[in-house]
């Protein structure tokens, strides 16, 4: 136990939140968004315009479930396409989430603090859109429940040797944390909109959903618990998720996924995706809703710094790729390595380096992390550079494989696009409809970060 | 039934009520009131029918009759959909056991030549097609078209009815009318009468066909068809009489093909690719080859095959076999018609080895070369002294052989004059498939009745006011000699779907009433030539075994002469060379409509539902157009407008077109695939033509190629070498490729198969890129057909595909075929990779796949490294069209959407055999188990059996030298295996041969 610290009354937290903030100011105006601020013209747009490009997805899903598979612009060899390409953008966009609320938790970032609701949201609908494209993939959609291990009268148990199977359990058990773990952090928050509301079916809303919360000493001792405990359930999966997903390629024989590498380099592009959505969302929330003081420049200039850090880790892997293509001595490696660079889909790749290597290295500089439009447009650029990862992976891997009389192209169909858009349409969708009704950031662990918060014994754990 | 008086009953009168219009209605009742047999009828008041009650045999036949007139009542009667009963049968049709397939012997004739087939018949319903064990021209093989010959009958497009100017007659109605003119043509002694058929080979309609024109002496009878001229004429030039010709490939040790595609293409086809095959094949400890050269004016999957193969222009061919026949005998190489360059690297040595081999050579020239060629070959066949003993002559087995050209001249001539009243078109298609100047579509609407037997309603169909529907093959009684004259008595397999007639049927209505059933005629025409005690005997025999034993056509003697040269032979130069080729499949479009032929993909280009304009790479950078580009030929003032497809080993300047294609009215499959090629073919030029002109369109027409990549990339799929590579080192071909241990492997050896264990070999040199066995699968497994855009996002279905990979340079490479299914790996990439374990190895090798379980994650066909699986990306399998489920076979599963499927090495034979084997209590023996592939297989290049029985020919020949897995590095223990492709270039020949060196198409 260390020392009692006498605090003084004021004090600067770096600069994790502006001056000037007090414990009331600070509900006041997270709590406002929700509670008090008009439905502004802006939102409503926003979200019909997301709401519109939603309905692309149903209109693919649909013509999907009604004419199969074959709308899309898969084939053989290239058997997987777009889904698989969105299937691992999305999951991977999710990692941001779990990073910032789990490790980051652990390691006592306080800086996490403004931005982790945030991000969990955004985990969540990312785990939700990725979710449906393994269904969507299939041939017979309305057999995919097969997948799961359940008794049944043919006594039929999935095969536990296929990666498929693996994905199953870990994107399951992935959105399962997530969610509980996100609505276990709402909890004190929805409490705080309970008793600030002035309506009554806010209150009857937000007090049904807050669980009884009282805010006595025993529910924040139980509190804090429960957020260690999950974090510490949630920490293996940010690495294991995309383990797994990395694993339905590695575990492979085709030139250009059957490598050792997948694992590490799948999950550092996972962070590095991540943050960069986390980036794309946050600077415009950031604006819209006036937070600057309290999502402040150390905040984008943290998660620049991990863009960056991971976006060098993911470069490496892109040239031990090509190293061991060309080291490996094995004429289907060298060809493939090769034939990313210059067969026909060498523009994808190209860009790709482009976008995930080339474009991180302006991170260095700390004007261009505090700039916010520059920022926001370079995580465009970085979600656009991992999207192409994705698809040169699976692609440019399927296309020409082994024995060259059945190379083939493929190229997605407005189908394709239609499903893929309307994920995007999907996950903004539910990004609107959280800002309006949740709090966005977590009032209460912004107020611990208040001077005064904390009492001055610290609490025994 | 009584067979007196047939012509007057309930069905006659109604049709004859029927027919009756307008005022005539009250004549013809009173003149039928006024008939005897009418009153008779009346006076019976009941069909005359009800009088057998009494017959014991008859009234069975009564019940059954009015049963079915029952039955059929309902289903004509209402609109409500008629109740159905499953109802069993009282008496079992004799040798029928549900669930067991019956074999019916018959054939299939192609261009009158006689295709000897076992009918696979599920409850009488016929399922699939296969080759005639017995018979000398197929001994179990069939080729591609004979395979698809079952799609056909069950084709959805085909005419279903008889129609007059497009409204549906009766067939009864047909006969009176035609009838009624026949009365008028008495008259006139017929001069007014025209029948066209195709080739008649049929003995019994020959004579049908000369009875007429004895009962009409006025009468003409034209034959047609758009190939085989060269052929038939050839022999004529050569011998002055028209003569057949067969080749003994089994004992040519020299063989020289010019243009030639005879490898299991046309008549004998399949009987020569065994012949040939069995003089290539290295293997069981025989260390000897034939030698093939081939000259060619377009690559065709037997030219590929050669040991030298040589490009060569449609107009020098001529000038080639006329030095070659020089040179043998005895002089030297003409001057003004000097040996092309493409040639004269292996002039000589061919030469030496045809001289060497005298008596034990064939020179053979192709279907679509000219008489003259072909007489010239005839000529270099007898100075090699080969006639008589490799090359067997014989009489013609055509009916009348006829200039056909001159046939469908004087035909147009008398159109054109106006003197034909009435013409009867029996089969073939002549306004389609007619050189366009000529106008037969214009000449043949100044015919005044115009009557057409069809099996589609097509461009002849068009302008004729009759149209009856034609019986397919299998419909049909018929008498047809095979490729060596041996007469096959074909009987139908089942009753005709669409009331369709055959020609036989439509000749008997000539001359009797009631017609006689083709039945009648066949028969009768042969108890007539068999006359005898024994000939109820004789004609079961024969039925049953699908030809008539020893009926072969005899070898004649005869001299061939060396034709002059005509005169003024060398036509305008300048502008490109256009030589004309029926396709490998559709042939000169006839089948045209057949969806499995259209989807097959071709040898060479590996198009599917197109034809192309082939053009050498050299020649395409020199016109400046590229692949699917598409290009107007220009020729005699007509044009065809078709996409640019470049084949390497096409001869430069010279352009290869496909007849049979750009079909305006034959049916779903056939429409709008593919351009006209015939209106170029002018009739002075049927053969090739010199200054075609071509332009530039300046758009796209895409192609679909199941094949989009042609080199190996130094991966070595097929391992080839040469017949002294092989003696210097058996072992040549297993140093083709990297070889792991068989121990390298994490996984223990956990499984011993110990039953059987199922394995296939194929030997490469004896693939001949045929296509048959694709077909035979397609056919087999109930394989859908998924059309031309879904192949052109390389969607197709077939289990079994041929790649063919080329080496060396662009402008002849060495080309090879390699069939490629399932490997059955015992370690299967497949299997690990399935979330729901729809597809595993069982204990005896076979990877089966569950189709019932599958999801369709496709991971399996990823994970691939053959990639032989088939996805169903959307409904493939027709469900609605009623004839083509009858097509299906009920032992294999058909598949639906979101399905993968792949080669199951015919698991429901696998099977049959299994539980036969069982019953009675002994092991499954060595060739009792025969995948669809392996059967039809003209070369025998495709072996399975049980590894297991060390004494199996698969066995054996997985113990040769030169047997080798298909990507074995990769360690998944493929029980398919291939035999390297070995060839016996001639040493003295400059070669080009560099291995490692090899381009890109």
């Amino acid at each position: 136990m260390s020392q009692p610290v006498e605090l003084p009354s004021e004090i600067k937290v770096g600069n994790v939140i502006d001056e000037g903030h007090s414990l009331a100011s600070v509900s006041d105006k997270i709590a406002g968004i929700v509670l008090k601020r008009k439905t502004t013209f802006g939102w409503i747009v926003g979200l019909l315009i997301s709401f519109a490009v939603l309905q692309s997805l149903m209109a693919a899903a649909t013509m999907l479930f009604v004419k199969g598979v074959g709308v899309w612009g898969i084939n053989i060899p290239v058997g997987w396409g777009f889904a698989i390409v969105n299937f691992v953008w999305w999951i991977g966009i999710g990692h941001a989430g779990t990073l910032i609320s789990a490790i980051l938790l652990l390691l006592n970032q306080s800086w996490r603090n403004a931005i982790n609701r945030f991000a969990e949201a955004m985990t969540l609908f990312a785990v939700m859109c990725a979710g449906m494209f393994p269904v969507l993939h299939t041939g017979r959609p309305w057999l995919a429940y097969w997948l799961l291990p359940y008794p049944n009268t043919m006594d039929l148990w999935p095969q536990m040797r296929s990666p498929l199977l693996w994905d199953v359990f870990a994107v399951s058990t992935y959105l399962t944390i997530s969610a509980v773990f996100w609505f276990v952090g709402l909890i004190p928050d929805l409490a705080t909109l309970r008793d600030t509301s002035k309506k009554r079916w806010q209150q009857v809303l937000f007090g049904a959903l807050a669980l009884g919360w009282r805010s006595s000493a025993r529910h924040w001792q139980r509190y804090e618990k429960a957020s260690l405990l999950l974090a510490g359930l949630a920490t293996p999966l940010v690495v294991s998720v995309h383990t797994v997903v990395s694993f339905d390629f590695a575990v492979s024989m085709i030139p250009g996924w059957h490598t050792t590498i997948f694992p590490p380099y799948f999950v550092a592009g996972a962070i590095y995706s991540g943050f960069g959505m986390v980036l794309t969302l946050m600077i415009p929330v950031r604006k819209f809703y006036g937070l600057e003081d309290i999502i402040t420049m150390r905040h984008l200039n943290n998660m620049a710094k991990v863009t960056l850090a991971t976006g060098m880790i993911v470069s490496y892997g892109y040239a031990l790729e090509a190293f061991f293509g060309y080291y490996s001595g094995d004429m289907y490696e060298k060809y493939m390595i090769l034939n990313r660079m210059t067969g026909p889909y060498a523009p994808f790749y190209w860009c790709l380096i482009l976008c995930n290597m080339i474009t991180p290295q302006f991170l260095w500089s700390k004007k261009i992390r505090t700039n916010p439009l520059i920022l926001w447009i370079i995580s465009i650029i970085v979600n656009i550079g991992m999207w192409l990862e994705r698809f040169v992976i699976v692609v440019t891997s399927l296309h020409r494989d082994f024995l060259p009389s059945s190379w083939s192209m493929y190229w997605p169909t407005v189908w394709d696009w239609a499903t893929y858009i309307g994920t995007i349409g999907l996950f903004m969708t539910l990004i609107f409809l959280f800002v309006r009704v949740l709090p966005i950031i977590t009032i209460f662990e912004l107020r611990m970060l208040l001077p005064g918060a904390r009492v001055k014994e610290p609490v025994a754990r | 039934m009584s067979e007196q008086n047939e012509s007057l009953n309930l069905t006659s009168i109604q049709n004859k009520l029927e027919q009756a219009k307008g005022s005539g209605y009250w004549r013809s009742l009173d003149e039928l009131a006024s008939l005897d047999g009418f009153k008779e009828f009346l006076h019976r008041e009941f069909p005359r029918q009800a009088s057998e009650w009494i017959d014991d045999e008859g009234r069975r036949n009564f019940l059954k009759i009015m049963g079915a007139s029952l039955a059929l009542a309902g289903l004509s009667a209402c609109t409500k959909q008629p109740t159905e009963y499953i109802l069993p049968y009282v008496e079992t049709p004799e040798h029928l056991i549900p669930g067991k397939p019956m074999f019916y012997a018959t054939a299939f004739p192609v261009s009158g030549i006689a295709n000897p087939v076992l009918v696979e018949s599920h409850e009488f319903r016929p399922t699939k097609v296969e080759g005639n064990p017995e018979h000398p021209a197929s001994m179990g093989a069939a080729d591609v078209p004979t395979q698809a010959s079952i799609l056909g009958l069950y084709d959805p497009d085909r005419l279903q009815s008889v129609s007059y100017i497009g409204e549906i007659r009766s067939y009864s109605s047909f006969l009176e009318n035609f009838i009624g003119v026949l009365e008028k043509q008495k008259a006139k002694n017929g001069a007014g009468l025209r029948i066209l058929t195709e080739t008649v080979t049929s003995p019994s309609l020959g004579a049908q066909l000369q009875e007429v024109l004895k009962a009409y002496p006025g009468a003409k009878w034209y034959q047609w068809e758009p190939t085989g001229h060269g052929r038939r004429m050839g022999a004529q030039l050569a011998f002055g009489q028209f003569l057949n010709t067969t080749y003994k490939f089994d004992q040519a040790e020299v063989v020289l093909s010019i243009d030639a595609n005879f490898l299991g293409n046309g008549p004998g086809g399949v009987k020569y690719a065994r012949d040939f095959i069995s003089k290539r094949a290295v293997r069981g400890g025989v260390r000897t080859q034939s030698r093939f050269y081939a000259v060619e004016t377009t690559p065709t999957a037997t030219g590929v095959k050669a040991d030298h193969r040589h490009p060569i222009q449609p107009s020098h061919v001529e000038g080639f076999v006329r030095n070659l026949a020089a040179v043998l005998a005895g002089g030297s190489p003409s001057a003004d018609a000097p040996v092309p360059a493409e040639a004269a690297k292996f002039f000589g040595a061919l030469v030496k080895d045809l001289q060497a081999a005298k008596g034990k050579s064939i020179v053979i020239a192709g279907e679509d070369q000219s008489p003259e060629v072909h007489a010239v070959v005839h000529y270099i066949n007898q100075l090699l002294g080969n006639n008589g003993t490799t090359v067997v002559l014989t009489a013609s087995l055509e009916q009348k052989p006829t200039d056909q050209m001159a046939d469908l001249k004087a035909l147009i001539a008398d159109l054109n004059a106006g003197s034909v009243d009435a013409l009867l078109i029996l089969g073939g298609n002549p306004v389609y498939n007619t050189p366009a100047e000529l106008n037969l579509r214009g000449a043949i609407q100044k015919a005044k009745l115009r009557i057409r037997l069809g099996m589609h309603e097509d461009e002849t169909a068009e302008v004729c006011q009759w149209n009856v529907p034609e019986a397919h093959a299998f419909e049909q009684w018929n008498d047809v000699p095979a490729y060596d004259g041996t007469i096959s008595i074909a009987q139908p397999l089942i009753a005709p779907l669409y009331g369709g007639k055959s020609l036989h049927d439509i000749l008997a209505a000539f001359t009797e009433t009631p017609e006689k059933s083709s039945y009648q005629v066949v028969r009768e025409y042969w108890q007539a030539k068999h006359a005898g005690a024994d000939f109820d005997a004789w004609w079961r025999h024969s039925i049953h075994d699908g030809f008539v034993k020893g009926s072969a056509a005899a070898p004649v003697n005869a001299t061939a002469k060396l034709i002059a040269p005509v005169a003024g032979a060398a036509a305008a130069a300048g502008g490109y060379e256009i030589s004309f080729h029926s396709d490998p499949y559709i042939l000169d479009g006839r089948y045209s409509n057949n969806a499995w032929l259209q989807e097959l993909p071709r040898p060479i280009s590996r198009l599917t539902w197109d034809n192309a304009v082939i053009v050498s790479p050299k020649t395409a950078k020199e016109l400046g157009v590229s692949d699917e580009e598409r290009v107007s030929i220009d020729f005699n003032g007509h044009s065809a407008w078709g996409s640019i497809w470049q084949v390497p080993g096409q001869p430069d300047g010279s352009i290869a077109l496909t007849l049979g294609y750009g079909r305006r009215r034959i049916g779903r499959a056939g429409n709008g695939a593919g351009f006209d090629a015939y209106p170029l073919r002018a009739a002075a030029t049927p053969y090739f033509a010199r200054g075609a002109k071509v332009t530039k369109l300046g758009e796209t027409f895409r192609l679909a190629a199941v094949q989009h990549h042609f080199a190996m990339e130094g991966r070595n799929p097929v391992h080839a070498g040469t017949l002294d590579e092989f003696k210097n080192d058996p072992y040549f071909s297993q140093r083709q490729s990297e070889l792991p241990p068989k121990g390298l492997t994490i996984l223990p050896e956990t499984f011993k198969y110990e039953g059987y264990a199922w394995g296939m070999a194929i030997d490469l040199t004896s693939c001949m890129g045929c296509h048959a066995c694709v077909v035979a699968c397609q056919a087999e497994n109930n394989i859908a057909v998924v059309g031309k855009e879904q192949v052109l996002n390389t969607r197709e279905m077939h289990w079994l595909r041929i790649d063919r990979y080329y080496r060396n340079e662009v402008e002849n490479p060495q080309t090879y075929f390699q069939p490629v299914a399932c490997s059955h790996c015992e370690d299967a990439p497949c299997e690990v990779v399935c979330p729901v374990a729809a597809t595993e190895t069982d204990a005896e090798g076979l990877n089966n796949m569950v189709y019932n379980r599958c999801v369709g994650t496709r991971y399996c066909s990823n994970n691939c490294p053959y990639k032989v699986r088939r996805f169903n990306f959307l409904l493939y399998t027709d469900w609605e069209t009623e004839s083509l489920k009858l097509q299906k076979n009920p032992d294999v599963t058909v598949r639906s959407r979101g399905v993968m499927e792949k080669c199951t090495y015919c698991v429901q034979r696998i099977n049959y055999a299994k539980i036969t084997a069982e019953k009675q209590d002994r092991k499954v023996q060595d060739g009792e188990i025969v995948p669809a592939c392996a059967a039809t297989c003209p070369t025998q290049a495709i072996m399975f059996g049980d590894l297991n029985d060390p004494k199996s020919r698969v066995s054996e020949w997985k113990r040769e030298s030169t047997n080798y897995s298909l990507l074995a590095e990769l360690n998944t223990r493929p029980r398919t295996t291939y035999l390297a492709d070995i060839r016996n270039p001639n040493p003295d020949v400059p070669s080009t041969e560099a291995r490692g060196t090899e381009k890109n198409s």
